[in-house]
């Protein structure tokens, strides 16, 4: 397997390295592996903070920023952050007004940051959390570690991060973000397996003609595995498997979102064909983004999210946002 | 009796017999996790081999206190803060001592075991590291080597359990057949208590 990269062991540092490099507005401390905007801490605002694993680029470092978040904390290749970072990260952007952790529901980012949220208050810090657990893949959380945290997180982080940027207090901002956790849902497919860095070689065996439905962002083998489909029937499916969990009353936001290997010939045709099954389920559309967002290294495949809006949170979407992986109206 | 030599040798002993199957265990991570275990923990005992020569804590408390702690701050995931817990509440239940015996060893561990469980909501029987853990500390009393052979026994007895927690359990029944890797290395924790009291 080929990679530029020099090796295994020094892909994250050596990424933020050329991250720092390439983005002069961002503070990338590269050995303690934290991601901040420059200005901060803003007076009066809510620092909003995300994190996991690498390998999910532009997520979430790609999203610190101006109406977005304040400060990323980047971990291991699929591996969630440490404490440390958190509380530095909280030490950082914390204007007084509190510090919100955005989480995604896998048991490692969700353990971490419980244990920074401790020892950050510790410190008199006041902390908030949300949980993205946006994935209907999986289904029953009895025998799971529940839903994983996948496409919503995109959502929640440029929503809530509007609002903290209005100047909105923390439980107002955690409120936001909950809602749209609330309102959101996703599914994902991959047409090939992932290569990390440290196996160099694809995580699990996909023949060419076939697919996995219902896969996380870890390279992970989903719920099932079928014949390749086409890029119509693959939207039936996904949008289907997300229609069945919810009935949205509101316009949704759709984010079509490529795993890192897809072109976006493909997701732009994909997204064609998520468009005729919603508006053959009669579900309209506020606003659409197709691109590699959430993405799971080299792994071909996409996701689909929908998030259901009301006025208030299409206003907070559309909001001006200034990040390296999201820029708008600024 | 057991002093913080002994502590110091079992961390020893653990990151060696990590560091040789590292390997093995990203192997077992791969069609059920992200392939990563191997290199967490590898990372991470190297952080807690170094700690120890560098602090020379001098009880066998305060040697699992901090060898927690390194494991919290360097290893990620949710091995970390598991791992983390396990020996940090296990130090923390050896107290001051200077020297303690197995029966004092066997009860701390437990508690180490049963935080583990409250912090990541599993029992035995979810294909988890709780599947080597809990069979090794009932054992305990028999002798370490006891021990090391029921963890050895528990870790490749999740191989036909569907996995309910972690990573592995989004797979659902495809996580059938798969032996735990966190199973895995808690079996190697255990059975270097067998080599650091060899010496």
């Amino acid at each position: 397997m080929k990679m530029l990269i020099n090796v295994a062991e020094t892909v994250v540092a050596d990424a933020l390295r050329g991250m720092a490099a390439a983005h002069p507005e961002l503070v990338v401390d590269v050995e303690n592996r934290v991601i901040v905007r420059r200005d901060a801490p803003v007076a009066g605002k809510v620092g909003l903070i995300s994190g996991g694993g690498s390998g999910h680029e532009p997520l979430h470092g790609g999203f610190v920023g101006p109406g977005m978040l304040s400060a990323a904390c980047p971990g291991e290749v699929f591996t969630s952050p440490v404490p440390d970072q958190m509380v530095r990260a909280a030490a950082a952007v914390d204007s007084g007004a509190g510090v919100l952790f955005i989480v995604k529901n896998y048991t490692g980012d969700v353990l971490n940051f419980d244990m920074a949220a401790e020892l950050a208050e510790d410190e008199g810090v006041q902390v908030g959390k949300v949980l993205v657990n946006d994935d209907v893949a999986v289904t029953d959380s009895l025998y799971t570690a529940g839903r994983r945290g996948t496409g919503a997180t995109l959502f929640v982080e440029k929503i809530a991060g509007a609002a903290a940027d209005e100047g909105q207090p923390l439980e107002r901002v955690e409120a936001v973000g909950r809602q749209v956790n609330e309102n959101a849902r996703s599914f994902g497919v991959a047409l090939s397996a992932v290569t990390t860095p440290a196996k160099g070689s694809p995580t699990f065996d996909l023949p060419t003609g076939e697919l996995e439905l219902g896969i996380g962002i870890h390279g992970e083998p989903g719920r099932e595995r079928r014949a390749m489909m086409t890029s119509g029937e693959i939207a039936d499916f996904a949008v289907g498997a997300i229609l069945d969990d919810m009935t949205p009353r509101n316009p949704v936001l759709v984010l079509v979102n490529g795993m890192g290997a897809t072109p976006l010939l493909e997701l732009y045709g994909f997204n064609a064909e998520v468009q005729r099954v919603l508006a053959e389920r009669e579900v309209a559309v506020a606003r659409t983004l197709v691109g590699n967002y959430v993405t799971s290294l080299d792994m071909a495949g996409a996701s689909v999210t929908l998030c259901q809006v009301d006025e208030e949170l299409l206003r907070l979407w559309d909001a001006p946002v200034s990040t390296p992986g999201l820029r708008w109206g600024m | 009796m057991l002093d913080a030599d002994f502590f110091r040798r079992w961390m020893t002993a653990t990151a060696a017999s990590v560091d040789r199957e590292a390997e093995n265990l990203t192997a077992l991570d791969s069609p059920i996790g992200d392939a990563d275990h191997g290199s967490n923990l590898q990372r991470g005992f190297t952080a807690v081999t170094a700690a120890l020569e560098k602090e020379q804590p001098q009880t066998p408390g305060a040697v699992l206190i901090l060898a927690g702690r390194q494991l919290i701050s360097t290893v990620g995931g949710a091995s970390g803060p598991l791992y983390g817990t396990l020996l940090r509440r296990t130090g923390k239940a050896l107290g001051d001592a200077a020297e303690v015996g197995a029966e004092q060893l066997a009860q701390a561990l437990r508690t180490g075991v049963d935080a583990v469980m409250a912090l990541g909501g599993a029992a035995p029987g979810d294909a988890t590291m709780l599947d080597a853990l809990v069979p090794a500390v009932e054992a305990l009393g028999d002798g370490f080597a006891a021990a090391a052979t029921a963890a050895r026994e528990g870790a490749v007895a999740t191989t036909p359990m569907q996995a309910r927690k972690g990573r592995a359990s989004y797979l659902g029944e495809r996580s059938i057949g798969h032996q735990d890797p966190g199973a895995t290395s808690s079996a190697l924790l255990v059975e270097a208590l067998v080599e650091a009291s060899d010496e």
